[in-house]
């Protein structure tokens, strides 16, 4: 069991009235890749400046290794940032950069040099030590706000969507570089992101946040598999929700009738009563898509397809309406397996894959609301 | 024909710009003593004009106060813009109001206002009202150079710095200041130039005991043009284009 490293303890913040961070409480454990991930707006990035020193919160404390840093100055704090747009100083050189943290701590000039020397060794830039900022590539400049910040090695390293400025390739690259970084160093990563592939890829636990408030707090394998409620189900990876009305309830099981098809699951952990609907979660890759013939699943006809070159994607319409989200494989008995727009095919999914959520009262959906201003 | 166009339009307007300058400069070598009529080469006037004591008094006396005044209104205008920039508090907008107003404002409504607010407190009119005076009408140029600076200031550099390890006062020295220095030198010199020829508002609040150069050569040119003073504006050109020059080299070893 790992030891708790950092700990926000009932924090709320709000800006001109505005509620950003709702009694928020979280631990982060010592050498733990944690990821902060939610949509623009969540709070994801005032938690993190929270930590870092640069905002205080309204109530509640941060505690890093039971000492109380709420009100500590960014400069006493032994953790490091790294910045959206890497804010490196452009009037200084790449060694300058690297070495100004150092500088600070007032260390003899050889220990600088050396520990400059080694942190630009690890991040592949020691030909570039005399070169200004704006002389190198994105990628490049990432690497060096990176190196400016483990140079202290401090006991946790903030990442404020580092990735965000650089393009496919190159975030991929330097996705597993950060992984790498941070298993070589031991340090604590607190990782700020939108991107759920990029959270999921990368983190040892990921924290979904929305409108402030933790979502849920698990594994990837657990947000993604397990939700624990239809905003984490909707925001990490793409979801089909069909409604499930309970047959019967008995002490272990239950039975469920989804979109008119009788299934019989584990009892969930949540208290249902036969009658009562709930929510079924299949990821498009537990769909299963059958020939028209096939006596199993439901009738309906493809109405989309999307080539992805790993997977086949595709939206499929039955015959009451509903829509079903599919992705599949392609293996080597059938390469060359596409579908037609229009082609009729029977829908079914893996027995047993199915995620159950208690029904939620949805106030208003943002979705809808952003439709709504846009027409 | 419409190739001819741009290029005879491009040279009349260098014509007009820079003929009258020309004409000094030329003139300045003349060897004639009325008039403006060539007389051949010569230095007299450069001779002369050193030899006239009251005349390099007042370029000492003008350079000195430019350069106080440019230094003193630089400080200011950059904490009052860090000040703008930074924070929010009761006033802020009328502060910016005000030094537009200043700004705006014509220069004679300037010179008589602060000629009035002299006697009343009872200043004695010479060094020391002229640099209160060059201040007041320099600090808006300087503070508006350096808040353009901020703006395109990336807000993430100071946390960068505080981030790593660095007190504000640390941060300041080390970052903020070096990244606005082009803004700051900028202002500085605008100041100088300012100050440097001002007429309107130096001609109200100078007193007899600090005679500036500007107010120097109007009072000459009063009595007739002496080929003197074409001596002097070539030395003032040469001076103004080579702050210019040093001015351009600081800011694109900057960048670099």
């Amino acid at each position: 069991m790992k030891e708790t490293l950092l700990s926000l303890k009932n924090v709320s913040k709000a800006f001109d009235g505005k509620t950003v961070l709702d009694s928020l409480d979280l631990d982060i454990l010592d050498g733990e890749f944690i990821t902060l991930l939610g949509p623009s707006g969540c709070g994801k990035t005032t938690l993190l400046r929270l930590i870092a020193g640069f905002e205080q919160p309204d109530i509640g404390s941060v505690i890093l290794s039971g000492h109380d840093i709420t009100h500590a100055a960014p400069e006493h704090r032994p953790l490091n940032t790294v910045f959206q747009n890497y804010a490196l100083f452009p009037h200084m050189s790449v060694y300058d950069n690297v070495a100004y943290g150092l500088k600070m701590e007032k260390r003899p000039k050889d220990e600088i040099r050396q520990r400059v020397d080694e942190v630009l060794a690890m991040v592949q830039l020691q030909e570039f030590a005399s070169r200004k900022p704006h002389q190198l590539s994105g990628g490049q400049q990432q690497r060096v706000a990176i190196a400016r910040a483990v140079v202290k090695r401090p006991q946790l390293l903030l990442l404020d969507e580092p990735l965000s400025a650089l393009d496919y390739k190159l975030r991929r690259t330097m996705q597993a570089e950060l992984k790498r970084l941070q298993r070589e160093l031991g340090i604590t990563f607190v990782f700020v992101t939108h991107d759920q592939e990029e959270a999921l890829s990368m983190s040892d636990r990921v924290v979904v946040l929305k409108d402030g408030e933790v979502q849920q707090l698990g594994t990837p394998r657990e947000i993604y598999e397990r939700p624990a409620n239809l905003f984490t189900a909707r925001f990490v990876g793409e979801a089909n929700l069909f409604p499930g009305y309970l047959a019967s309830v008995d002490e272990s099981a239950i039975t469920l009738d989804i979109l008119s098809l009788r299934r019989t699951l584990q009892k969930p952990t949540f208290a249902v009563r036969k009658g009562e609907q709930v929510n079924v979660l299949l990821r498009p890759e537990d769909i299963r898509v059958l020939a028209p013939e096939d006596e199993q699943g439901l009738a309906g006809k493809i109405v989309e397809r999307n080539y992805k070159g790993s997977t086949l994607d595709s939206v499929i319409h039955l015959e009451d309406g509903t829509e079903v989200l599919a992705s599949e494989f392609f293996d080597e008995d059938d390469p060359a397996f596409d579908y037609r727009l229009g082609e009729a095919v029977r829908v079914s999914w893996v027995d047993g894959w199915e995620w159950l959520l208690p029904v939620e009262l949805e106030p208003v959906n943002e979705e809808a609301e952003g439709l709504a201003t846009d027409a | 024909m419409s190739r001819w166009l741009p290029k005879t339009y491009l040279t009349l307007v260098y014509v007009l710009l820079y003929l009258p300058i020309l004409v000094l400069v030329v003139f300045s070598f003349n060897n004639s003593r009325t008039g403006y009529r060539w007389g051949g080469l010569s230095l007299q006037w450069y001779e002369s004009l050193f030899n006239n004591h009251a005349m390099v008094q007042a370029m000492w006396n003008s350079l000195w106060l430019a350069l106080s005044a440019a230094t003193v209104s630089t400080i200011i205008g950059a904490l009052t813009a860090l000040a703008l920039h930074r924070y929010r508090f009761r006033g802020k907008r009328m502060l910016r109001g005000m030094l537009f107003v200043v700004m705006m404002s014509p220069e004679i409504v300037l010179a008589i206002s602060l000629l009035a607010l002299f006697l009343l407190v009872g200043l004695q009119l010479g060094f020391v009202s002229l640099l209160l005076a060059h201040v007041t009408f320099c600090l808006p140029f300087v503070v508006i150079t350096v808040m353009a600076r901020l703006s395109g200031f990336d807000e993430s550099l100071p946390e960068a710095a505080r981030d790593l390890g660095a007190s504000d006062f640390t941060m300041t020295r080390t970052v903020l200041i070096p990244v606005i220095m082009p803004a700051l030198l900028a202002g500085w010199l605008l100041g100088f130039t300012l100050s440097l020829d001002d007429v309107v508002v130096s001609t109200f609040v100078s007193g007899p005991s600090y005679e500036i150069l500007p107010l120097r050569i109007y009072s000459m040119v009063r009595v007739g043009l002496k080929p003197e003073v074409n001596a002097l504006g070539t030395l003032l050109l040469i001076f103004s284009l080579t702050m210019l020059m040093l001015s351009q080299w600081i800011l694109t070893r900057s960048k670099r």
